[in-house]
C-alpha cells in the first residue's frame, strides 16, 4: 500500500485481512446423496420388505462402488457377457432415465453409434455390473430425458473413448441449461404438453401450438392432498441406516 | 431420388392436393412392418419408391425378435432377412434400437452383404452355429 501525500507522521502499521480459510471438505459432508431407489414408494406393503432389500443393496455396495450420479449424466458401464470377447463388455452413454426401487432399481443409457441410436436399460444392483464409471457430471434440467429419442442425434451422440472429465469433491455438480432441438414432428410423445412439464426442449412450435398445448394442464393437480408424499422423515432414517451399514 | 428414411417420409402428398399420414415405427417386427436394411448389399441400399417391408416371420408366433429370421418384399423381390435389432424393448442389459434393422440373408443362411457397419447385439452370438457368417461381417458389437 504506496500513501499518495507522505504524511510526516508514520501511520500505525494496519496487518494484512487474515485471510478467511473455508474448508470445503466440511461444506460437502453437509450436502448429502441418497440415492432415489433407497426411498420406498407410497404403499401398503410391509417395510420390513424394504428393509430387507435395503441390507442387501448396502451388501451390493460394498462389493461395487456405485458413484453418485443423476439423469443427464455420461456413464461408462462393464457387464461381464459371456458372449463378448474378453467376457466383458463396455457402454458408454448418457442416463436419460432412473427407475424402479429396491434391488430392481435401473437406469438407461442411451448413445448415437454409427448413426444408429442404442438404448441399454441397466440394473444397478445386477451382478453381471463389473464397474461403473461417472465420465462427465452435469445435471440437466429435467429429470427425464426420454425427449433425447425424437432430438437431432447430435445431442445423443458421445464418444466411446471419451476421458472422465476431472472434477474437485466439494463442487456443486453444475446443471446444464442446454435447450435441445428437436427433429421436426410427429415425435413418439407429444412433449409440449405440460403433463411432462419439459423445460429442456427448444420448442420450435408456433404460438398458437403451445396455446393449444395448455388446454391439457392440469393446474390443480399440484394443490392435491392426496398424492402428496413427505419423504423428508423417511430420508433421514434411511441414510442414517445406510450410512451405518456402509462404515461396517 | 435418395430415399428418405421412413420416420421422416410421415405424409404422403398426391396430386389432388390430400394427405395420407402413415403409422410411426413398427415396435417388434411383425406382418407388414417397414425394415431398414443395414448391410451394404445392392438390394438393400438402392433407392425405390416403397420401403422394404416384412410379408413373414419364421416363428410359431406372428412377432419377430433379434435373431428370428423373416421374409422381406423388396424391389418387388422376396427375400429372407435377420432381425439384428428392433424399437422394442428386450431383457434389461440387451440394447434397444432406434429403428428396426435386419439383415439379407440367403436361404441357407448365407448373408448377401458384406460389411454392416450399424452395431448387432452380442446376443446373436449365442446361436453362432447359425449366423456365424452374420457375425463374421458385423463390425461393431454392443
Amino acid at each position: 500500500r504506496c500513501r499518495a501525500s507522505g504524511d510526516g507522521k508514520p501511520e500505525k502499521f494496519q496487518p494484512p485481512p487474515k485471510p478467511v480459510i473455508i474448508d470445503k471438505q466440511k461444506q460437502r459432508a453437509e450436502r448429502r446423496f441418497l440415492s432415489p431407489e433407497f426411498i420406498p414408494p407410497r404403499g401398503r406393503t410391509d417395510p420390513l420388505k424394504y428393509y430387507m432389500e435395503r441390507k442387501d443393496m448396502i451388501q451390493r455396495r460394498k462389493v461395487l462402488n456405485i458413484p453418485e450420479f443423476y439423469v443427464g449424466h455420461v456413464l461408462a458401464v462393464t457387464t461381464a457377457d459371456p458372449y463378448a470377447n474378453n467376457k466383458s463388455n463396455r457402454f458408454v452413454g448418457i442416463c436419460i432415465q432412473r427407475g424402479g426401487r429396491g434391488l430392481g432399481a435401473t437406469f438407461v443409457l442411451r448413445n448415437v453409434i454409427e448413426d444408429q441410436g442404442v438404448e441399454i436399460c441397466y440394473e444397478l444392483y445386477s451382478p453381471r455390473i463389473q464397474a461403473i464409471e461417472v465420465l462427465k457430471l452435469e445435471k440437466r434440467l429435467d429429470d427425464n430425458l426420454m425427449y433425447l429419442r425424437d432430438a437431432l442425434p447430435e445431442y445423443s451422440t458421445f464418444d466411446v473413448n471419451m476421458k472422465p472429465v476431472s472434477r474437485l469433491d466439494h463442487e456443486e455438480i453444475p446443471v446444464n441449461k442446454l435447450q435441445v432441438r428437436m427433429k421436426p414432428k410427429p415425435w413418439s410423445k407429444r412433449w409440449e404438453r405440460p403433463k411432462y412439464n419439459i423445460k429442456g426442449i427448444k420448442f420450435e412450435l408456433p404460438e398458437s401450438k403451445m396455446k393449444a398445448a395448455q388446454k391439457w394442464s392440469q393446474p390443480w393437480l399440484e394443490f392435491d392432498m392426496l398424492r402428496e408424499y413427505d419423504t423428508s422423515k423417511i430420508e433421514e432414517k434411511i441414510w442414517q441406516e445406510v450410512n451405518e451399514g456402509l462404515k461396517t | 431420388f435418395a430415399l428418405a428414411p421412413p420416420k421422416l417420409l410421415r405424409s404422403v402428398s398426391h396430386s389432388f392436393l390430400s394427405y395420407a399420414s402413415t403409422t410411426g415405427v413398427c415396435r417388434a417386427i411383425q406382418k407388414l412392418t417397414r425394415v431398414r436394411v443395414v448391410d451394404n448389399s445392392a438390394l438393400g441400399n438402392t433407392p425405390y419408391h416403397r420401403p422394404p417391408k416384412c410379408i413373414h416371420v419364421y416363428n410359431k408366433t406372428g412377432v419377430g425378435k433379434v435373431g428370428d429370421k423373416i421374409l422381406l418384399a423388396i424391389k418387388g423381390e422376396k427375400k429372407k432377412a435377420l432381425i439384428v435389432g428392433h424399437k422394442m424393448p428386450g431383457p434389461t442389459m440387451t440394447p434397444r434400437f432406434d429403428s428396426n434393422n435386419v439383415v439379407l440373408i440367403e436361404d441357407n443362411g448365407n448373408p448377401i452383404g458384406t460389411r454392416i457397419k450399424t452395431p448387432i447385439p452380442y446376443i446373436l452370438r449365442q446361436r453362432e452355429g447359425e449366423f456365424s457368417k452374420v457375425l463374421a461381417i458385423a463390425r461393431i458389437f454392443v
